[in-house]
């Protein structure tokens, strides 16, 4: 089984969500990641879902999508011509004696402190999977108090926009 | 039988006319101008606009404002039914019969959610159903307050699209929609839950809205490239079989199935969804394929090179174990709905589009693949081995040895004494696949059951639909006793609002097909399938009939049966019931066990044809 990311554009609607959602679990298909926000048009909200299957049942999951009525278009990103990010917040146990170790490493990963306290700080980090976890795993062994972690969201590259045709 | 091969039509629906003229004028508005009503008015108002003849329902708290408008309307007449999933199955029936939407109304909580099963139902075989519930107060809505459920939540799995109307400015578009989306592409059950205070409130009313559906586009209208790929499969192939699904009654395509059939002179069989859709009086049909079906039309399929499958979903009841079903067979697979192509068996040309629309592009496609290539292949050898298994293992039964009525007998009877032009509805279960298997079907819509879902209960609620939907013609519930004391309050429904069904009680005193399996695969031990309806007589039938308003006839020797469904025959002014008492023992057969390969088909008990030796 290999990762898919599919961008799936819904009309902005209360439950569509859960239409969706439901549509994974009920067909035994496994989210692995998802991410919902706004898009340029306001009645239409983007998905993007990362989701394990091999490509046969890949493109019956694309079909039953398809067949929610308020499932307006979907596009699978191919990741070697789109940029997928997530973000990131931890606090990171750092009193004085380590701090200044912690603050190296969040700037090796291009991440920022966004809360500092006595005994803490608070990284905001955003990138693929794979970063991420490289550095959480730095962070590891200073002590992770508490994370939080958005699902993947993605767009393709170059000059062509997915929302551009079928929205309307 | 014109409505029911009427398509249904994607175009905003428009006003149909009034079902008794004269009666009561009520001028209707200029198209477009709104006019100020309630909610509930409106919503009646609509019903009327997409041109409903017949609402199955029942009122209480919630829907009760709607109820109100409901009693001026001079269109819509609404069935007081005894039970909500009686409504939800009779809608189910008309729209089958007729080819219209079928609809149904409910109150919130449990009436809605007794619409739950009729709306699986629908969902599995594909049936257009629009049904209207009411839902608690907008404020109320969350709170858990007195007969609330969440019905769209509940409903997303077992329908095709459902909506909550939170504005009462929202009622016209919301049903112009569910009517459309019911009707439209694959057919299928459409839900409005509407809060009593947005059916109490003030709003305009305007006809005909715009729909918003920007997600849905069904395609109807097939790939000529792929129509052409199949075409050459088929004047190709040495051993092609039409696998001919209820997609074809959907859109009306018998005709041109027929000449289809007819040019190629490819063996047909029809699924369960789909008797009726080609004659089974042809000689080119095999009859039923699947776990009950025909040894022909199993064998047909397990040797074929080409299976051309028309609206048609390789269920699991038509294919066995998928491993092993039609190993040789290259797939030609035609349907409205992507998705089902290629979703258990990979189809080697996918063409989707409406099948009226795709049989006959097939045909032309065909016939200039005759004409200018040449190809023809020739398929007398493939026919003489179809024949050869057709004479050796034709459909039968034995009688059973104790003397009991043998309810195979009864069940073809009745089909021979009421013809082709009757409506046959069934439960499921034992009587339902001898209804499948012993009635002769010519015509498409004359064969009502549930196919996917398998629903005990259905056979009254959806002969009582079926007959609102088409007065005129005869309507046969083939029911077993332990579905028809599921859902026989209808009969009071039927009594007094005058559906006079005919209902053959197929009584063996036993969950018959759960009583075969017991018999053959849990070594005869009978747990929980005895109902008592023979041994105590209980309920009595015929007293019940009586007791709902029905006349109630009795059977039980073979020198009876003519007389008794002559005698069912005459009776028009109520409908009748009778009790065929049948005897226990007598099974389904042939028979492919569940999990198994339909190479292992049983003809009857202990005789395997063995067809995939040679």
């Amino acid at each position: 089984m290999s990762s898919h990311t599919l961008s799936v554009l819904v009309e902005n609607k209360p439950g569509v969500l859960a239409r969706v959602a439901g549509l994974f679990s009920r067909r035994g298909f496994n989210i692995e990641s998802l991410a919902v926000g706004p898009t340029e048009h306001a009645d239409v909200s983007r998905m993007t879902i990362v989701v394990a299957v091999d490509e046969l049942p890949l493109e019956q999951v694309t079909k039953q999508l398809n067949k929610l009525v308020n499932v307006i278009k979907i596009v699978e990103l191919d990741p070697g011509v789109s940029v997928q990010r997530e973000l990131l917040l931890v606090k990171v146990r750092a009193d004085a004696t380590v701090r200044t170790q912690v603050l190296e490493t969040v700037q090796l990963f291009r991440a920022k402190v966004v809360d500092v306290s006595p005994e803490a700080l608070t990284v905001e980090a955003t990138g693929t999977a794979d970063k991420l976890e490289a550095l959480l795993r730095m962070l590891e062994p200073y002590g992770v108090r508490e994370m939080v972690q958005s699902g993947m969201v993605a767009i393709g590259r170059g000059p062509r926009s997915i929302t551009a045709t079928g929205v309307r | 039988m014109t409505s029911a091969t009427q398509r249904p039509t994607p175009v905003v629906p428009t006003p149909g006319p009034a079902r008794t003229p004269g009666a009561r004028p009520k001028p209707a508005p200029p198209t477009g101008t709104p006019v100020r009503v309630t909610g509930a008015q409106s919503l009646v108002r609509s019903l009327e606009a997409v041109g409903v003849e017949v609402v199955f329902g029942i009122p209480g708290g919630t829907i009760l404002p709607a109820y109100d408008p409901l009693l001026d309307s001079t269109k819509v007449r609404h069935v007081l039914v005894r039970h909500e999933q009686g409504a939800g199955h009779a809608a189910t029936g008309y729209a089958q019969a007729t080819g219209k939407v079928g609809v149904c109304m409910a109150t919130s909580g449990p009436g809605a959610t007794n619409l739950v099963t009729p709306l699986a139902d629908a969902n599995m075989d594909s049936v257009p159903v629009v049904a209207i519930t009411g839902q608690q107060t907008r404020a109320l809505i969350g709170t858990d307050a007195f007969q609330e459920a969440d019905i769209c939540g509940i409903t997303i799995p077992i329908t095709k699209h459902n909506f909550l109307v939170t504005d009462p400015a929202e009622i016209p578009r919301t049903i112009a929609e569910a009517f459309h989306l019911a009707a439209t592409g694959r057919p299928g059950p459409v839900l409005v839950d509407i809060p009593k205070d947005v059916l109490q409130e003030a709003t305009s009313f305007s006809w005909p809205p715009e729909l918003r559906l920007p997600g849905y586009k069904p395609t109807t209208r097939p790939h000529g490239k792929q129509v052409r790929e199949a075409a050459k499969l088929i004047a190709a192939a040495r051993r092609p079989v039409l696998y001919v699904g209820g997609g074809v009654i959907k859109a009306s395509a018998s005709a041109e199935l027929a000449t289809l059939a007819e040019l190629t002179g490819i063996p047909v069989v029809t699924t369960l969804m789909a008797r009726g859709a080609f004659p089974d009086s042809h000689r080119q049909n095999l009859g039923m394929p699947g776990m009950h079906g025909t040894v022909a039309a199993v064998a047909a399929m397990q040797k074929a090179d080409l299976l051309i499958a028309l609206g048609a979903r390789f269920d699991d009841r038509v294919t066995g174990q998928l491993a092993s079903f039609a190993s040789d067979a290259q797939i030609v697979h035609a349907d409205i709905d992507p998705a089902e192509i290629s979703k258990n068996r990979r189809a080697d040309v996918p063409i989707v589009g409406d099948c009226k629309e795709i049989i006959a592009e097939l045909t032309a496609a065909v016939r200039a693949e005759y004409d200018n290539g040449g190809t023809r292949a020739d398929l007398s050898a493939w026919w003489q081995q179809l024949d050869g298994i057709r004479e050796t293992f034709p459909l039968g039964y034995e009688w059973p040895g104790d003397g009991a009525l043998s309810p195979q007998y009864v069940i073809q009877r009745i089909g021979q004494i009421a013809g082709p032009d009757a409506i046959y509805t069934a439960g499921v279960g034992q009587h339902q696949m001898w209804a499948a298997q012993f009635i002769s079907y010519e015509k498409p819509a004359t064969w009502i059951n549930s196919g996917g879902l398998g629903t005990m209960g259905f056979a009254v609620p959806a002969a009582m639909g079926a007959k609102f939907g088409m007065p005129d013609r005869v309507v046969w519930a083939i029911d077993g006793d332990g579905c028809f004391q599921m859902t026989n309050q209808e009969l009071a429904t039927c009594a007094i609002e005058g559906a006079p069904i005919k209902v053959a009680v197929i009584n063996n005193g036993n969950l018959g097909m759960v009583r075969q399996w017991q018999n053959l695969f849990y070594s005869e031990r009978y747990s929980q399938t005895d109902l008592g309806t023979h041994k105590h007589r209980i309920p009595d039938f015929t007293l019940l009939a009586e007791a709902l308003g029905c006349a109630g006839l009795r059977c039980e020797s073979k020198e009876d049966v003519d007389r008794v469904i002559n005698r069912a025959m005459e009776i028009n002014d109520r409908p009748v019931v009778i009790d065929f008492v049948v005897g226990k023992d007598a099974q389904v057969w042939p028979m492919v066990a569940a999990g198994t390969g339909n190479d292992e088909i049983m003809a009857a008990r202990g005789i395997r044809p063995l067809f995939d030796e040679d």
